[in-house]
C-alpha cells in the first residue's frame, strides 16, 4: 500500500497524464458512439430489415477480443496505425452495441396509447420522435451510453498495447517488471474510474427516470457530456507541432531501449519526442516504421531477417546485419549502427535444477526433458527461428506439448515450478533476479539478435542529427550493461528513465 | 359536419367496414355502439385520417379527409383514448397545453387556456396543473384527456371507449360531467362505446354497427323500436 503511494507521488505528473489520457479517449470514443448510435437505435426500431443487420454487426464486433480488433485495424489505412486512433475506431466500434441496442429497446418499450396519442394530436413524425419518443426513451438510452462508457474505460487500458497511452501503460509496465506496485498504479485508478463512470451516469438515469424536477437537471448534465466530448474531440483532432516518436515492444529492455532512444534524441539532438513504448509486438512495431506512426525503434538483427522479412535463419552475425540492412533500405526502412549487445534467445532452467544434475548446455537437455514441462512465448513457437527447430536440433521431447504463455510470465512461471523449462532473453536482468540458468547453445541453433535502431527513413532525412546522435552509442551498450539495466528495472525497481539517465551519465564521463 | 359516403375499409382481405353510411351534424353527439371488432374505431380513424377508406369517402367540413392534411385536420379534431394515453413525461398542465403549444400558441395564452379547462373538468389549476399524470386517480387522468383533446378549442371531439376503464360510480360521474361540459361547449362529438346505456346516456343519436355494417343509426327511442336482431339484442342490455 504504502509502496503504491509512494510510486504514485514520485510519478505524480505521469499519472495524471495518463488519466487525463483515458479519460479523453473513454469521452471521445463514447460521444461518438452515441452520436452514431442513437440514430442506428432510432433506425433499428424502425425499420428492423436495415437496423436488424446493423445491430447484428455490432454485436459481431462486440464478441471479437480487444487485443485482436486492435491487430486487425492497425494495418488498415486512414483508421489503422498505431497510437490513439486506432484505439478511438476501435472504442467506437465496442460501445456502439449497447447504444444501439438499448436506444431501439427504450423506443420499442414505449406504449401504443401513448404513440397513438401523439398522432392523433397532429404531431408530426419529427415532434413526435423529439417531444414523446426520445424523452420516454432517454433513461434506456442513458443506461447504454453508461454500458458503454464503463466498456471504454476497460478497453482503454488495453489500448496502451497500441500506444494509445492511459492507464494500461501502467499495467503493461507493471507486467513486463512484473512488479504488482506497477500494476495496481494503473489498475486501481481504473477500477476507481469505471465505478465513477458507472454511479454518475447511474444517478442521471436514475434522475431522468424519477421525471421530477429532473428535465432541467438531465438537459444541463446532457449539455455539459456533450460539450466535454465535442471539446476532447476537437482537442485530440487538432494538430500539434511535429514530434520525433519512438516506440518498443513490450518488454522491460525494449522500453529501456526505447528511452534511451528518447533520451539520446532529447541531449544530443535537441529534438521534442514522444513515447510510444510497450507496443504489442514485432509486426506492430514494423508497421508503425512503415507508415510513421512512429520514427524509430530498436530491432534485433535475427528477428529482422525472419519475422519481418520472412527469410531463412542465417547463423553468422556479420552476414545477417549485412542482409537486414539491405532489406531495411529497400524496402524504405533506415538502420543506424548496431548499440553493441546480442539479445538471443535463452533457454532457461531454474539454477538449483541445473546444479544437481550438472546441466550447462543444451545439448545434455534432452535427457531431462521427457519428464519436464516447458514455456514458451507466443512469438517463439511460431516464428521459424523458434521452438520447432530447436527441437529438433537438440532432439527435445518433453513431458506435455510446451504451453504457450506471455513472454513477461515465463520467468515467474519458471522460478515458481510451474514449468521446468523456458525461452526467455538473453540479457532479461530477471535471470539474475530470480536464480536462473542460461544453457549454452553449444549446436548454433539461435540466429544472432544484434541490437539496430530502426528508423522512419523520410524521418532521418529531415532530421540527420538523429543519426549522430544515436550514433553516440554505437557499440557501447554490451550484454552486460543490457542486462545490468534490465535487472535495475526488474529486479530493483528502479524507473526505467531514471535508469537511462545513469547509464548516459556515465557514458559522458568515460567520454564527454 | 361530419360525412360518410359508402365507406368501406379493408385490410388486406378482411372486410373491416362494409357500407358505411351516416353524417354527424354541427354540435351533435353521435354514439357508436357495438360489440369488439364490429368497426366502431376504425371509424374514428377515418375521421381524423388515421386512416383512409379503401372505398367510398368521408368529409369532414364538407371536404374529403384524403385533401386535408393531416397534421392541420388532427390538430383540428380533439381525441380521447380509453388508455387516455397522457405523455408519462410532461406534467398535466404539460399534456394539456401540447396542442396548443404545437399550434404556436403564445405561452401566456397557453398558460391561460390551460388553467380554464382544468377548472372545466373539475381539475382545480392551482392543485393539479404541477402533477404528474402517476399521481392522478384513473378518473382524474380521464378529466385530463378530456381537457387535452378540448385544448385547441377543436370543432370535432372524437372519443374511443372514453370512461371504459373506470369504475362504475366514476363513470356515472363522468357521464353527468361530460353533458355539463357539452351543454357549455357544444362540439361535434362522435363516440365510441360497447355499453348501449352509455351510449343512450349521452348521445342525440347513437349509431349500431354490427360485423362491420352500420345496422342502425337514430334516437335512442326510435331504437327502442327497432326490430333488427342486432339493435334488439344491444337494447336488452340496458333493461
Amino acid at each position: 500500500m504504502s509502496a503504491l503511494l509512494a510510486f504514485w507521488s514520485s510519478h505524480a505528473a505521469e499519472l495524471w497524464t495518463l488519466i487525463a489520457q483515458h479519460i479523453a479517449l473513454v469521452l471521445v470514443s463514447t460521444f461518438v458512439a452515441a452520436a452514431v448510435g442513437v440514430p442506428i437505435g432510432i433506425v433499428a426500431a424502425r425499420r428492423p430489415r436495415i437496423g436488424g443487420p446493423l445491430a447484428a454487426a455490432a454485436s459481431i464486433i462486440q464478441t471479437v477480443p480487444s487485443l485482436a480488433l486492435f491487430g486487425f485495424l492497425l494495418p488498415l489505412p486512414l483508421v489503422g496505425g498505431v497510437g490513439a486512433r486506432t484505439a478511438l475506431v476501435a472504442l467506437i466500434l465496442y460501445a456502439l452495441l449497447p447504444v444501439i441496442r438499448t436506444t431501439a429497446a427504450g423506443l420499442r418499450s414505449i406504449e401504443a396509447p401513448i404513440l397513438e396519442a401523439a398522432d392523433a394530436m397532429g404531431m408530426t413524425a419529427g415532434q413526435r420522435l423529439t417531444l414523446v419518443e426520445l424523452p420516454l426513451a432517454m433513461p434506456s438510452i442513458i443506461a447504454g451510453i453508461r454500458v458503454a462508457a464503463v466498456i471504454g474505460v476497460g478497453t482503454v487500458t488495453i489500448a496502451a498495447a497500441i500506444g494509445a497511452g492511459g492507464l494500461g501503460e501502467y499495467i503493461y509496465r507493471g507486467l513486463s517488471m512484473v512488479d504488482a506496485t506497477v500494476i495496481l498504479a494503473g489498475a486501481v485508478p481504473v477500477a476507481a474510474l469505471a465505478m465513477i463512470v458507472d454511479g454518475g451516469l447511474l444517478l442521471v438515469e436514475r434522475g431522468l427516470a424519477r421525471r421530477r424536477r429532473a428535465r432541467r437537471f438531465s438537459r444541463a448534465a446532457a449539455a455539459a457530456i456533450v460539450l466535454a466530448g465535442a471539446a476532447a474531440t476537437a482537442f485530440a483532432a487538432w494538430p500539434r507541432p511535429e514530434r520525433i516518436v519512438i516506440g518498443s515492444k513490450n518488454f522491460t529492455e525494449q522500453v529501456i531501449l526505447g528511452e534511451l532512444m528518447a533520451q539520446v534524441i532529447e541531449r544530443y539532438a535537441g529534438l521534442p519526442v514522444d513515447r510510444r513504448l510497450n507496443l504489442g509486438g514485432t509486426f506492430i512495431c514494423d508497421r508503425a516504421i512503415q507508415t510513421g506512426d512512429i520514427d524509430l525503434y530498436v530491432e534485433y538483427s535475427g528477428t529482422a531477417l525472419t519475422a519481418v522479412f520472412k527469410q531463412p535463419a542465417e547463423r553468422d552475425p556479420r552476414l545477417v546485419l549485412d542482409h537486414v540492412r539491405q532489406l531495411y533500405a529497400d524496402t524504405g526502412r533506415s538502420t543506424l549502427p548496431p548499440l553493441g549487445f546480442s539479445n538471443t534467445f535463452a533457454i532457461l532452467v531454474r539454477a538449483a535444477d541445473a546444479r544437481e544434475r550438472r546441466l550447462t548446455r543444451l545439448s545434455e537437455l534432452a535427457a531431462h526433458a521427457a519428464g519436464w514441462r516447458a514455456a514458451f512465448g507466443y512469438e517463439f513457437l511460431d516464428r521459424p527461428d523458434g521452438y520447432n527447430g530447436l527441437a529438433s536440433t537438440y532432439g527435445l521431447r518433453f513431458l506435455e506439448p510446451p504451453r504457450a504463455m506471455d513472454l513477461t510470465l515465463v520467468y515467474r512461471a519458471l522460478a515458481e515450478g510451474q514449468v521446468d523449462v523456458v525461452a526467455g532473453d538473453a540479457t532479461a536482468g530477471l535471470i539474475d533476479a530470480l536464480d536462473l540458468t542460461m544453457l549454452e547453445d553449444d549446436r548454433q541453433y539461435f540466429p544472432p539478435y544484434d541490437a539496430v535502431p530502426v528508423m522512419h527513413a523520410p524521418t532521418l532525412l529531415r532530421h540527420p542529427e538523429i543519426g549522430r546522435a544515436i550514433a553516440r552509442l554505437s557499440g557501447r551498450v554490451d550484454a552486460a550493461a543490457m542486462r545490468r539495466m534490465n535487472y535495475a528495472v526488474d529486479a530493483q525497481r528502479q524507473d526505467p528513465a531514471a535508469v537511462v539517465r545513469a547509464f548516459l551519465d556515465a557514458l559522458e564521463r568515460q567520454s564527454p | 359536419m361530419i360525412d360518410f359516403n359508402h365507406v368501406y375499409f379493408r385490410r388486406g382481405a378482411h372486410e373491416v367496414l362494409r357500407d358505411v353510411t351516416f353524417t354527424v351534424d354541427p354540435g351533435e353527439t353521435v354514439a357508436l355502439v357495438g360489440r369488439s371488432g364490429a368497426g366502431k374505431s376504425t371509424v374514428l380513424k377515418l375521421i381524423n385520417r388515421m386512416l383512409e377508406p379503401t372505398e367510398g369517402a368521408v368529409r369532414v367540413d364538407g371536404r374529403d379527409t384524403r385533401a386535408w392534411d393531416s397534421t392541420s385536420l388532427r390538430r383540428q379534431t380533439g381525441y380521447v383514448l380509453q388508455e387516455v394515453g397522457l405523455f408519462p413525461h410532461m406534467t398535466v398542465s404539460g399534456n394539456v397545453g401540447l396542442v396548443p403549444a404545437l399550434s404556436n400558441w403564445a405561452p401566456e395564452r397557453i398558460h391561460t387556456r390551460t388553467a380554464e379547462l382544468l377548472e372545466l373538468v373539475g381539475l382545480p389549476a392551482h392543485e393539479f396543473a404541477n402533477r404528474w399524470p402517476d399521481e392522478l386517480s384513473g378518473g382524474q387522468r380521464q378529466r385530463v384527456g378530456v381537457a387535452r383533446a378540448l385544448a385547441a378549442d377543436p370543432p370535432v371531439v372524437l372519443m374511443d371507449e372514453p370512461f371504459g376503464a373506470l369504475d362504475p360510480i366514476t363513470r356515472e360521474e363522468l357521464h353527468r360531467e361530460f353533458r355539463r361540459i357539452q351543454q357549455r361547449v357544444r362540439k361535434t362529438v362522435v363516440l365510441v362505446t360497447h355499453d348501449m346505456r352509455e351510449a343512450i346516456a349521452l348521445a342525440d343519436r347513437v349509431g349500431v354497427l354490427e360485423a362491420g355494417q352500420l345496422v342502425a343509426c337514430d334516437e335512442p327511442s326510435a331504437l327502442r323500436a327497432s326490430t333488427d336482431p342486432a339493435v334488439a339484442l344491444l337494447m336488452e342490455s340496458c333493461r
